[in-house]
């Protein structure tokens, strides 16, 4: 097992190195500059800012060096929002972006595995019905409608919770809610929906047929039993749910204006903001990786038919 | 599962009992977060908020006119060609004690034009002082820009011409005062709360990326009686919906933009505040592209747009029809206006060879991808295809793409928007002489470039805006260099009946001395 775990940890590197490479090179066949604007600057300026960040190089040189930065852990500026480093920026926004998205995650979990087995188990009555409609309109109705109309309902019409902000700088912690609860819906009803075929599929099979044979208390059959198996499809759609979730929502972020993660991922891309591109790929990258592997392990534990080598 | 449901429920209440800082007097929703604070490295509008409450150059603005009024200088005097001015600097000092003099004037001015500053402004001051543009351009030394300290409170700045709108301009953060003694002493990192030291009605307290810039009364401005604000919270709230929807539960007291869906519904308030500013919303044509480079086609297409329908039906922020490339300016006359003649653009389009849109070609019509420049190129699409019979494809691109076509020549027809600089025609009109930075649909007549060149040596007055007048006539009216659309105007809520020192003006500039709750 550790074995294993050593195997995969060091895979992260090579995969990390090519992800850098091409989106190192890809981002730079976008038209535009990062200095690129509405009333051009004077070449003698743009020769400067270039130089800066060493854009005046051949390509590969830049590319070597950013390489050799990176493994230093050093980032670069941003060109757009130069006053801080792009290590300060990561290091303020993605504990934000991870407090919001494992809040989210964690309810999405225990709400969606709760409604998924309660659906299975009251299979074809109103209270399936009922929870397999709400965890459709969950996965069709995008965040962008759903974020606002808490917003209009909670804080507009009940005056209940704030409309935006962050802990630390407005409302106290009250603020939390509203983008957690948006974030969580469309992950909820995947959960939901997974939990509830895979809680039918695992009722259906033979050691559940004998189980009840024995005459066990349903309460075991469903927690000891069938839950352990039921529960893998969504430990798979964990990993990259989580690494999705904890990056930060751009749609989220900016509803609630959320000092994250996510809005420097589209922002970043629009500005041709470089190095932050790249900053931002790394960690999504990383998450992703890191994620994936403890989904592995876990899975190994869970499921006595998984044997890693 | 049960004892999982408390464990989350505990920690939730946990975090709500932690509570947030005490409220500003003032809070704004700034639209987005900025580049940054130091006045040389910024070109945004919500940096300018920003820079007005923290610093504060030679000249202020005044809040009703936009107009400049005395800052650190106390009063001026201007040499009989124009071209000289001399300033008197009023006793005014940093928020760290330190005193403000000539010579911080020139150092931080020399340091907006050093090209190693790569201040995305410096263009600004380069083309009034004499010398500048040699420096910015890496052509001479800082010795050769024409600004020195007399004595240590007198200032003086030798022109390149008598630009009458010069002291509109030093109010604008590229001639911004910078604390050149705490810059040198902290570097890069001046600008961050734990050092900061600015001249403004207020100093930066707190800053937290992203999230919210919060700035308090300065005791050591030399105006501060007139400033009645302790606090001012900035937020960069990129959506505009969420902004307004703060706003209504009065999070927010002012926001900088209302959502074109919400204007209707914002119309009907009394705190909707809209207004027309120094701004204009047109049209490039690619001059080098047939049939785009003959003048009758040019006039046919802007004569064949209905602008009013276009403003109160399609674009409906407040927007006014644009007949000319110069919004409405005091003093200025402006000039013959565009017609809008349906049958007089089908009879250029005919002598041009092209009766009834006949075997002319599909053209393209490039625009930014935004929802509002969609709407309007879509109803012109339609205005010449039923006015001219023309048919023109519309194709977007993302900001950075476009700016890229723009600048290579790559399009045809072209969305572009220019807001004015300072109160002056020349602002909307030099950008076009020939190869100009801004002129990218490669407009050129040597009439009008000797034109421009003219008013910029003339003193200020009529005989001036008469030469500039007869610059846009032939730009506009003659050759339909571009074709102007509307005039910008800006949607924001703020309530006046809560707040007075707040007024709408043609520039947009809203400085924080004098604001105050009624």
């Amino acid at each position: 097992m550790i074995h294993y775990v050593l195997r995969r940890l060091f895979g992260i590197i090579p995969t990390l190195i090519i992800i850098i490479t091409l989106s190192f090179f890809i981002i730079r066949l976008a038209p535009g500059s990062p200095f690129s604007s509405e009333r051009n600057l004077p070449p003698a300026v743009i020769a400067n800012l270039e130089k800066k960040i060493h854009l005046d190089e051949p390509l590969i040189l830049q590319y070597l060096r950013y390489l050799g930065d990176v493994l230093r852990g050093d980032l670069g500026y941003s060109t757009k929002h130069t006053d801080f480093t792009i290590n300060e920026f990561i290091v303020r926004s993605l504990p934000v972006s991870l407090t919001l998205g494992v809040a989210a995650l964690t309810l999405a979990l225990v709400t969606g595995v709760t409604f998924g087995v309660m659906a299975a188990l009251r299979r074809n009555t109103l209270l399936d019905h009922g929870l397999m409609a709400l965890s459709i309109l969950g996965i069709s109705v995008p965040m962008f409608v759903i974020g606002p109309l808490l917003q209009l309902f909670f804080s507009v019409y009940l005056g209940w919770l704030p409309t935006a902000g962050w802990i630390s700088s407005r409302s106290g912690g009250l603020t939390l809610i509203l983008p957690i609860l948006t974030l969580s819906v469309t992950d909820f009803a995947y959960i939901a929906r997974l939990t509830r075929t895979s809680v039918l599929e695992i009722l259906r099979s033979d050691f559940i047929r004998t189980a009840r044979a024995k005459g066990l208390p349903e309460r075991d059959i469903i927690f000891k039993h069938t839950l352990r198996g039921a529960l893998l499809p969504v430990l798979s759609f964990l990993g990259p749910a989580f690494a999705n979730i904890v990056t930060g929502s751009v749609v989220v972020e900016s509803i609630f204006d959320i000092p994250g993660m996510g809005r420097f991922f589209v922002n970043s891309a629009l500005n041709r903001d470089y190095f932050m591109i790249m900053a931002t790929v790394i960690v999504y990258a990383v998450i992703l990786l890191v994620a994936n592997l403890v989904v592995d392990i876990i899975y190994a534990i869970m499921d006595p038919r998984v044997v890693y080598e | 599962m049960k004892t999982i449901i408390h464990v989350v429920l505990g920690l939730t209440l946990l975090t709500l009992v932690s509570c947030g800082g005490t409220r500003a007097d003032f809070i704004i929703s700034n639209e987005s977060e900025p580049q940054s604070l130091d006045p040389h490295l910024i070109e945004g509008v919500p940096e300018h908020r920003i820079n007005l409450a923290l610093f504060e150059g030679l000249m202020g603005i005044d809040p009703k006119t936009a107009e400049a009024v005395p800052g650190v200088a106390e009063s001026y005097t201007v040499s009989a060609d124009g071209t000289v001015y001399t300033f008197k600097l009023r006793d005014a000092v940093w928020s760290d004690g330190v005193p403000i003099t000539a010579e911080t004037v020139v150092k931080s001015w020399l340091r907006c034009l050093n090209p190693q500053t790569a201040s995305p402004y410096a263009w600004f001051p380069a083309t009034f002082i004499k010398g500048a543009q040699d420096y910015l351009d890496g052509k001479a030394g800082p010795e050769n820009v024409a600004i020195r300290a007399i004595d240590e409170k007198t200032f003086e700045m030798t022109l390149v011409g008598p630009f009458p709108y010069v002291l509109g301009a030093l109010s604008h953060y590229a001639f911004a005062i910078v604390p050149i003694h705490a810059i040198e002493k902290y570097g890069k990192d001046w600008i961050k709360p734990e050092n900061f030291v600015g001249n403004g009605p207020f100093v930066l307290k707190e800053w937290i990326p992203q999230e919210s810039i919060f700035v308090v009364k300065n005791p050591r401005y030399w105006d501060k009686d007139k400033v009645f604000l302790e606090s001012i919270q900035f937020l960069p709230t990129e959506d505009q919906n969420s902004a307004y929807t703060m706003y209504l539960k009065g999070e927010v007291d002012w926001v900088t933009k209302v959502p074109v869906d919400l204007i209707s519904e914002a119309r009907k308030r009394p705190d909707y505040q809209s207004f027309p500013i120094l701004g204009t919303y047109y049209y490039i044509l690619n001059l080098k592209v047939p049939p785009l480079n003959d003048v009758r086609v040019r006039q046919a297409l802007a004569k064949a747009i209905n602008r009013t329908e276009l403003t109160e039906k399609v674009s409906q922020g407040g927007e006014v029809p644009a007949y000319s490339m110069v919004p409405p300016m005091t003093g200025y006359p402006g000039i013959q206006k565009i017609k809008e003649d349906v049958e007089e653009a089908k009879n250029l389009l005919a002598q041009a060879g092209f009766p009834n849109g006949k075997g002319f070609p599909a053209l393209k019509l490039l625009y930014n991808t935004a929802d509002n420049h969609k709407k309007i190129a879509e109803y012109i699409q339609q205005q010449w295809k039923v006015n001219l019979g023309i048919n023109v494809e519309l194709e977007n691109q993302e900001w950075k793409t476009y700016l890229e076509s723009r600048d290579r020549g790559q399009f045809q027809i072209a969305r572009a928007g220019w807001v004015g600089d300072y109160q002056d025609p020349n602002t909307f009109l030099d950008m076009f002489i020939t190869n100009s930075g801004g002129n990218d649909g490669n407009y050129s007549n040597r009439q009008f470039d000797e034109l421009i060149a003219k008013a910029a040596r003339m003193p200020p007055g009529p005989e001036r805006f008469k030469v500039l007048e007869e610059a846009e006539t032939k730009f506009i009216f003659e050759d339909m260099g571009v074709i102007p659309i509307y005039f910008y105007a800006v949607n924001q809520m703020i309530d006046l009946t809560k707040w007075e020192g707040w007024y709408p003006n043609v520039m947009d500039f809203h400085p924080w001395k004098g604001l105050r709750r009624k």
